[in-house]
């Protein structure tokens, strides 16, 4: 529909394009003011001795020692940046009237049929002979959601942020880019084709960079953000060549085009089959699967409220949300569906087993995280994308919980160590930590309700999310284009099952692993020192305050998508908004893919759904029994650990099997194949001196025609005369 | 093969004085003593004379003894003898292997043209005729006639020109030759060899 | 006659270039010269037999213009010889650009 003649045309939708320019606003604002002041007054940001997380939290959670703080003894009272009110205004200033927008479109979408997406486009930007792509926006149910998330959370955070880094020399640059940020993951969900989402994904990955590396002077988290800036690219090259392969064969890169268009390739061709699978390339890439997930735990060297908004739940949530996005194509693949779900069940229970046996906290929820992402692509393989989106909401609310909360516990460890000059333990290794519940209570509290979000207990948000997960992958499994097709052999509805039983396996994990970790951290003993207990408070209410916010929204978020089958139990609530809320976007999809049959009866449901809550209150109960936080010691005293734990704890040895079989051999090859041989021999060498030797070498040629030597004269003379007459000879 | 124009007395001497001019010229260049290569070149010259007067152009041949032979080639000896440069050198003076080589590579791809050239433009299936063609054929003007004919009426103008040459040659080489007086300072820049 | 004559004309010619270009003496250097002049010669004198004349009168031109330059050369060649003390080619290089 022309966007004149959209329902939405009159409303406050047409002022969308206002909502990645206001973070872009506060980026230049805060720029300005990191710039200004790092310039004007000198080197006040050297970011590494001052922030909470920088005593070099690498990425093997090793604890540095101090060796370039001499004088760290020395600042108990830290210093705030200059500009800091005016950064702590702007910044998250912008985020609460981009979330009022969102509101105000979300409401005037509510009041309005919306059969086809609202396409505000600014301007053509690249008319290139048979491609035609325009700046533009696009505001459907599907962006909404994902709008509202990404200014609400990104609001909470930044709020949270305000006290988190308030003693930081970088202040208005941290704000800076995280303005900078929302406003690609802005672009990002609310392009209206490829291109646009192409910028804000690009734009996503390069403030990941930024923030994972803000405290950049520290070589580790330098190197985390670098890592994980290129295993991203990698990504991103899948993107680009599905974006070729689109042009290619449909000539346009628009969402709604393509949704049109859809149908000019053969279904489950080798076409459609191949774009999916680069898309996925590039999801892989940015939601952290497998094979590119080892940037995710190293990103936890970045500040905590980075790794709640980034890290879970905005930019790792883009690839399901372009896999919800392209879900025209997916559902025409149902070979390169079958692969998403099935890579997202590896996943899944691969990065589940590593969080077992983790220590740092943040790096549990690192691959906390991974885990989750990989049931989001088990719910948007398997055509549920309703589902995939439903999880991703409820796992932003839960997970942004638990990291802003585990940023509260690490706040108050490091205060707790400033204030006794304790310095050279782990404040975020769960070995010093336990028994904070006495000094943390509503901490204590949001992050279990967070922990039975995550685990699938009822009637918090996350159960209702996973259980609609693995309900669509067992229902699949029964009957659907995916159940036909086969993938490596084996008929689909046998790996759907396999992704089922996955799915159910690593939710029996996380929930020990969460167990785990609550257990670790605030049950239990104390091990902290009774030095440092005291001083153990919890935090200002301005960042407990988004953390009660979250806790409500894990707490009821369950009720955005109930169930049919429970609300015909209990009318406790509305069923499947979301669902009719997405419907205009992905349902013709979904019923595609669900083809024929697929309705489980309402007591195979119930069936499934009790199995779900048995498994989680399961996996609670085996930790509370097994897992005995007496026997814990702090980090420095502990062992290391040896047999499968060893290898769990050194997350299966992926990073140095990637560096034995990628970088050391890339390095080789560089440096012997494409330094020495092609750039010091071909260049250099025949190129660059050889065009010099050969101007020297025409030059003495022309030196020898006054060499003053009469024998090379007489030599030219009788060589000048042979060539005349050998031109007279033959003219005649 | 015998020839009614050429007898065969005729043809044999021609040869003969051909092959003494050609086995001069080839020692001659390989002499290191300038003035047995002085002395080599006059044995060419006496042949070519003798070429000359069998090609009917008596005057040429004598003129080629009087002033080549006894004229020019005795200047050459005076200067050898004037610079004392009769000896051989302890160094050869000629260059070494790779420079004669590519000198007969030259040498024969020059000799192959000009042969070249000759055939191409000379018919030589044309018969020489056995009296010279012109004035001398009627042989009315004796033996320097037909050549005083031209020298003084066409090309007089070229004549008197080369007596001025020779005028100016005389002074150039008498001016060049001159030692110098003590007063004259030489006055160049040395170079590096 | 003619073909003989102008062959061996060809042949002198060349030896002489060959005396050029692989002496080193200066005054050597010239005698090839000379040699190649008389050549030249040995051509005029063949054709002259079939045109006339006129060849027979520019092998005097020849002649005498061979005579002024053998005069003038050997007077520069003595001339280089009072400032170098030798006619080695190699070291006659004031000309060098």
């Amino acid at each position: 529909m022309l966007e004149s003649t959209h329902p939405l045309a009159d409303t406050a939708a047409r002022f969308v394009w206002w909502l990645p320019t206001l973070p872009l606003i506060g980026f230049l604002i805060n720029g300005a003011l990191s710039v200004y002041a790092s310039a004007k007054l000198g080197p006040a940001d050297p970011s590494s001795d001052h922030g909470h997380e920088a005593h070099g939290h690498s990425a093997n959670a090793h604890h540095q020692p101090h060796a370039a703080d001499a004088g760290h003894d020395g600042h108990d009272t830290p210093i705030r940046h200059r500009f800091a009110a005016i950064a702590s205004v702007v910044g998250p200033g912008v985020m609460v009237v981009a979330f009022g927008l969102a509101l105000a479109t979300f409401f005037a979408m509510r009041g309005v049929e919306m059969h086809s997406p609202y396409v505000n486009t600014l301007f053509s930007w690249l008319p290139v002979g048979a491609l035609q792509v325009d700046a533009a926006l696009q505001l459907d149910g599907l962006s909404m959601v994902m709008v509202l998330v990404i200014t609400g959370i990104g609001m909470l955070i930044h709020l949270f942020s305000v006290g988190y880094m308030q003693d930081d020399p970088g202040y208005p640059r941290y704000f800076a880019y995280l303005n900078l940020f929302v406003f690609f993951m802005l672009l990002l969900v609310l392009g209206a084709n490829y291109v646009v989402t192409f910028v804000g994904w690009e734009g996503v990955g390069l403030c990941s960079y930024l923030l994972i590396g803000f405290w950049f002077s520290e070589q580790a988290n330098a190197d985390a953000g670098k890592k994980a800036f290129i295993v991203n690219r990698i990504g991103d090259f899948g993107f680009m060549v599905a974006m070729f392969m689109l042009f290619a064969h449909l000539g346009t890169l628009d969402y709604t085009t393509i949704a049109a268009k859809a149908d000019q390739l053969p279904a489950g061709g080798i076409v459609v089959t191949a774009i999916c699978l680069f898309l996925f390339l590039g999801c892989a890439g940015k939601s952290a699967q497998i094979p590119l997930f080892v940037w995710l735990p190293d990103a936890m060297a970045g500040p905590t409220p980075v790794s709640a908004l980034i890290h879970a739940a905005t930019m790792v949530t883009a690839g399901v949300f372009l896999v919800a996005r392209s879900s025209m194509l997916f559902s025409i693949a149902p070979v390169a569906s079958l692969t998403v779900a099935l890579v997202g069940a590896v996943t899944a229970l691969f990065a589940a087993t590593i969080g077992l046996k983790q220590w740092d906290i943040k790096k549990v929820l690192a691959y906390s995280t991974v885990s989750q992402l990989g049931y989001m692509f088990i719910g948007v393989g398997v055509g549920a994308y309703t589902a995939g989106v439903f999880h991703l909401v409820t796992h932003a609310f839960f997970k942004a919980l638990l990291f802003l909360g585990s940023g509260s516990v690490i706040y108050a460890m490091h205060r707790a160590y400033h204030a006794t000059h304790h310095h050279g333990d782990d404040a975020q290794d769960m070995r010093n930590m336990g028994g904070l519940k006495k000094y943390m209570p509503a901490t204590w509290a949001l992050m279990w309700i967070a922990t039975l979000a995550i685990a699938g207990v009822p009637p918090f948000s996350g159960f209702f999310s996973k259980d609609e997960i693995l309900g669509a992958a067992f229902a699949r499994a029964h009957g659907s284009t995916l159940a036909d097709a086969t993938l490596l052999g084996l008929p689909g509805s046998t790996v759907l099952y396999i992704v089922w039983v996955l799915g159910l396996a690593s939710a029996l994990l996380t929930a020990i692993y969460m167990t785990r970790m609550m257990l670790y951290t605030f049950h239990g003993p104390n091990r902290t020192g009774a030095a440092n207990t005291p001083h153990l408070a919890e935090a200002p209410w301005i960042m407990t305050g988004p953390l009660v916010v979250l806790g409500v929204l894990s707490l009821v978020g369950g009720w955005l998508n109930l169930p049919a089958v429970i609300t015909d139990l209990m009318p406790i609530g509305p069923s499947g908004t979301l669902e009719h809320w997405l419907e205009p976007v992905v349902g013709e999809a979904t019923a595609r893919v669900a083809g024929t049959g697929t309705h489980l009866s309402a007591s195979t449901e119930e069936v499934l759904i009790g199995f779900a809550v048995a498994i989680a209150i399961a996996g609670i109960v085996i930790a509370k029994m097994r897992l005995k936080p007496e026997v814990l010691v702090s980090k420095s005293a502990s062992l290391p650990s040896n047999g499968i734990q060893r290898v769990l704890e050194h997350k299966w040895f992926v990073d140095e099997a990637y560096d034995a079989t990628l970088v050391k051999p890339t390095y080789a090859i560089s440096k012997s194949v494409l330094w020495t041989g092609i750039d010091v021999g071909l260049i250099d060498t025949l190129l660059v001196n050889g065009s010099a030797a050969l101007t020297r070498f025409l030059g003495w040629m022309g030196g020898q025609l006054q060499s003053g030597r009469v024998g090379t004269y007489a030599w030219m003379l009788v060589l000048g005369a042979l060539l005349l007459l050998r031109a007279f000879a033959r003219a005649s | 093969m015998e020839n009614e124009f050429y007898p065969l007395f005729y043809q044999f001497n021609f040869y003969l004085f051909g092959l003494i001019a050609l086995v001069s010229a080839i020692v001659f260049v390989t002499r290191k003593s300038p003035v047995a290569a002085a002395l080599w070149l006059v044995m060419v010259m006496f042949a070519l004379a003798a070429l000359y007067v069998m090609l009917g152009a008596e005057f040429v041949g004598m003129m080629q003894i009087l002033v080549y032979a006894g004229a020019i080639m005795v200047v050459f000896l005076f200067v050898v003898m004037l610079l004392n440069l009769g000896h051989p050198s302890e160094l050869n003076d000629i260059r070494g292997k790779w420079g004669r080589v590519a000198a007969g590579l030259v040498g024969l791809a020059l000799v192959a043209e000009l042969l070249a050239l000759g055939r191409s433009s000379v018919n030589t299936n044309l018969v020489l005729p056995a009296a010279p063609a012109g004035d001398i054929a009627q042989g009315t003007a004796g033996i320097i006639g037909p050549i005083a004919g031209p020298l003084f009426k066409e090309y007089l103008l070229a004549f008197e020109l080369t007596s001025v040459l020779l005028l100016v040659a005389i002074i150039g080489a008498v001016v060049l030759a001159k030692k110098r007086s003590a007063v004259a300072v030489d006055t160049e820049t040395p170079h590096a060899r | 006659m003619l073909a003989e004559s102008l062959t061996l004309s060809a042949a002198l010619f060349t030896i002489g270039v060959i005396g050029v270009l692989t002496r080193r003496n200066a005054i050597i250097v010239f005698m090839c010269v000379e040699l190649m002049l008389n050549a030249v010669n040995l051509s005029f004198v063949a054709l002259s037999r079939l045109y006339g004349a006129t060849g027979q009168v520019f092998v005097i031109f020849v002649m005498t213009v061979a005579a002024a330059e053998a005069a003038v050369g050997l007077a520069i060649i003595i001339s280089i010889f009072r400032h170098k003390k030798s006619v080695n080619l190699q070291d006659i290089n004031i000309l060098r650009g």
